[in-house]
């Protein structure tokens, strides 16, 4: 298990390595010098020396190169050209509102997910199977900022139930720990800013976690209807086993594999809707963040943020890969 | 007749394997059976006729808009607060710059039908090199092309494109780029996937024996076999591909040019009137995601249609 963990973060060194090889490349490529690109509206002949000379831009390229590398791996991912911060301790400060928010979706979308999918497949062809499977169509080409809109119309003019933006009411005093607010009010035991950070992420969860939703269904479905043609379902059913009993231990955890999957390979794609989920319902995370430093030209966020981003998608990923251990006994981790 | 290479055992010309012929794709076979199945598949009709609605809109722009594209109307009579409704002459009323608001959404499916097409037909172009460098080659060419292909789909597509946009400025002609190169891994991968499939068979074991060369057996046997997942592929990826036109608008590295209609321009500009009046957002969103379910029916059952277990 240690060793399967080892080789997988080994693994990752070439892809990363890579990964820098282009960023550093794209950074060469944006218009203007690096240091201008960087420094973006902070640029001032003083400041393009000082980057210059922090970087090593005025050296040849393969000292460049290293500079860049060896910043990198102080964690150093440079600061924003629009307001100076530097962009590590901006991602650290905003990752636990994404993080809530990519939570929230994914939650939305498995819980209703797996049992949707499964309520399809038992019904193949049926009516239910028809409306779960149109819907899941329906579900991936819905953009999620039209999406992200649709609801924030809905909630805030016809059916002011759920708050539409923020992370919580600016009333409540809560005290704050890990940045999680739902996770803060019960640490702290104020149970009201807990449960109004909760309700604050119906909304975006729900805009955020529609494509996931809609992926898991159709993965559900196929996965389950799968399973169920197979022998040893047959043979559970033959032997007498109550049909619940069939249905959780048999079809619906061998049929969890590639549902377990999809779910790694989501986090591109919520990081991506976090984008503009965030900016819709005025989150104030990674992804909100993001938007700006794109309206801006912020090519010093937008760097750290793809690094960010691939680096946590490759350990999800990992994640995913150990838990296949924990529901499939088959699976080696060797 | 098949030409063999001198060196080949001539004796067994006429013999040489046949079995996908690949002049078979388009004729009958794989093809014709699988249009069978479309023609009776109703999500496919259904996506074939909305893509063809949207195709005829997008070509017969001028005669169904009852205006110019990107013309504010004089005395159109927005104000800060409110748009003009439905008039004679406006069915739709007017959009937040004053211009008419189904023109800009005719002249949008134009400008979306555009930069789909033209950006898949890049990705689809720089994937098939790829992956056919991969999947053909092999070996180290194929250890590194997918290392390379693995790194960019580290990235999520979204991010890559906005990366690509912010090297080539605010042109049109980025955009298409942008959305091409998010599409270029996604192609590579497939195409390669699709090809090492084909390699271990036992025509292509058959007519590597006979002593064809390597380019030939790639281009004109490996590459027609492996293009079907590739055209599913392409008709998803057009649907992703409208979707993230109207992303990047929304991102602000959209086309910036005020005349051009565009279905996420109307959206982000509809954003700040959004609780007086949310029909100017919901009219570009309908538009764009209806297209987008067009062209996903169309390929679903494409699928379905290609997959050999489905054939009677």
């Amino acid at each position: 298990m240690l060793s399967f963990v080892l080789r997988r973060l080994l693994l990752l060194v070439p892809v990363l390595a890579g990964l820098v090889v282009l960023l550093f490349a794209w950074l060469r490529a944006l218009p203007g010098d690096p240091a201008r690109a960087l420094l973006g509206q902070r640029a001032t002949p003083a400041s393009i020396a000082q980057v210059n000379e922090a970087y090593g831009f005025d050296q040849p390229l393969p000292v460049q190169f290293v500079t860049y590398v060896g910043r990198l791996l102080r964690g150093d991912l440079g600061s924003s050209s629009a307001t100076g911060q530097p962009v590590l301790q901006s991602f650290l400060d905003r990752f636990p509102a994404t993080v809530e928010l990519a939570l929230a979706a994914l939650l939305f979308a498995v819980a209703l997910g797996v049992p949707l999918g499964y309520a399809a497949a038992r019904r193949a062809g049926g009516a239910l199977d028809s409306l779960l499977v149109g819907g899941s169509l329906l579900g991936v080409t819905i953009p999620v900022f039209f999406l992200a809109y649709l609801l924030k119309i809905v909630f805030s003019q016809w059916l002011p139930l759920l708050p539409t933006s923020g992370r919580q009411d600016p009333r409540i005093d809560a005290t704050h720990v890990t940045g999680f607010f739902v996770l803060d009010g019960l640490l702290t035991r104020e149970w009201d800013a807990s449960l109004d950070a909760l309700v604050h992420l119906v909304l975006p969860g729900i805009a955020l976690g529609t494509i996931p939703l809609a992926i898991i269904v159709r993965i559900t479905r196929a996965s389950v209807l799968e399973v169920l043609g197979e022998d040893h379902v047959r043979t559970a059913r033959a032997k007498g086993l109550p049909r619940g009993l069939v249905s959780r231990r048999h079809v619906l955890r061998n049929a969890l594999l590639p549902v377990v999957t999809t779910i790694g390979l989501q986090t591109g794609l919520l990081f991506s809707g976090a984008v503009l989920t965030e900016s819709v319902f005025a989150i104030n995370g990674i992804g909100s963040y993001l938007f700006q430093a794109i309206s801006q030209l912020d090519y010093a966020v937008l760097q750290g943020f793809i690094l960010f981003i691939a680096l946590t998608y490759a350990l999800v990923n990992l994640v995913v890969d150990l838990l296949y251990g924990v529901i499939d006994p088959r699976v080696r981790l060797s | 007749m098949t030409q063999i290479s001198s060196s080949g055992p001539a004796a067994l010309g006429p013999a040489v394997p046949s079995a996908p012929d690949p002049d078979a794709v388009g004729s009958g076979g794989l093809w014709h059976s699988a249009w069978r199945r479309l023609r009776r598949n109703p999500s496919a009709i259904a996506g074939a006729a909305i893509v063809a609605l949207f195709l005829l809109v997008a070509v017969f722009a001028p005669l169904i808009a009852p205006g110019q594209p990107g013309v504010p109307l004089p005395n159109s009579g927005v104000t800060p607060s409110s748009v003009p409704g439905p008039s004679p002459g406006h069915p739709l009323g007017l959009d937040s710059p004053g211009t008419d608001l189904l023109t800009q959404l005719v002249y949008g499916a134009r400008q979306s039908l555009l930069i789909g097409v033209v950006s898949t037909a890049l990705g689809l172009a720089g994937g098939a090199v790829l992956g056919v460098l991969a999947g053909g080659l092999g070996g180290w060419v194929d250890t590194v092309v997918m290392r390379v292909v693995d790194i960019l789909l580290s990235i999520p597509s979204l991010l890559l494109a906005v990366s690509v946009a912010a090297v080539l400025g605010q042109r049109p002609v980025s955009v298409m780029i942008a959305i091409a190169v998010a599409q270029v891994p996604i192609f590579a991968r497939l195409l390669r996937g699709s090809m090492l499939a084909q390699r271990g068979s036992d025509y292509v074991l058959a007519v590597h024996s006979l002593g064809v060369r390597r380019r030939t057996v790639v281009m004109s046997h490996l590459l027609p076999n492996s293009l079907g997942p590739v055209i599913v592929q392409a008709t998803l990826t057009l649907a992703t591909a409208i979707i993230e036109v109207a992303a990047l608008s929304y991102l602000g590295l959209g086309d910036s040019n005020p005349s051009t209609a565009e279905w996420g321009r109307m959206l982000v500009n509809a954003q700040s009137r959004l609780s007086t009046d949310p029909h100017l957002a919901l009219w570009p969103g309908f538009c764009i995601a209806v297209t987008a379910l067009g062209f996903t029916l169309f390929g679903e059952a494409l699928r379905e249609a290609l997959d050999p277990k489905g054939r009677k």
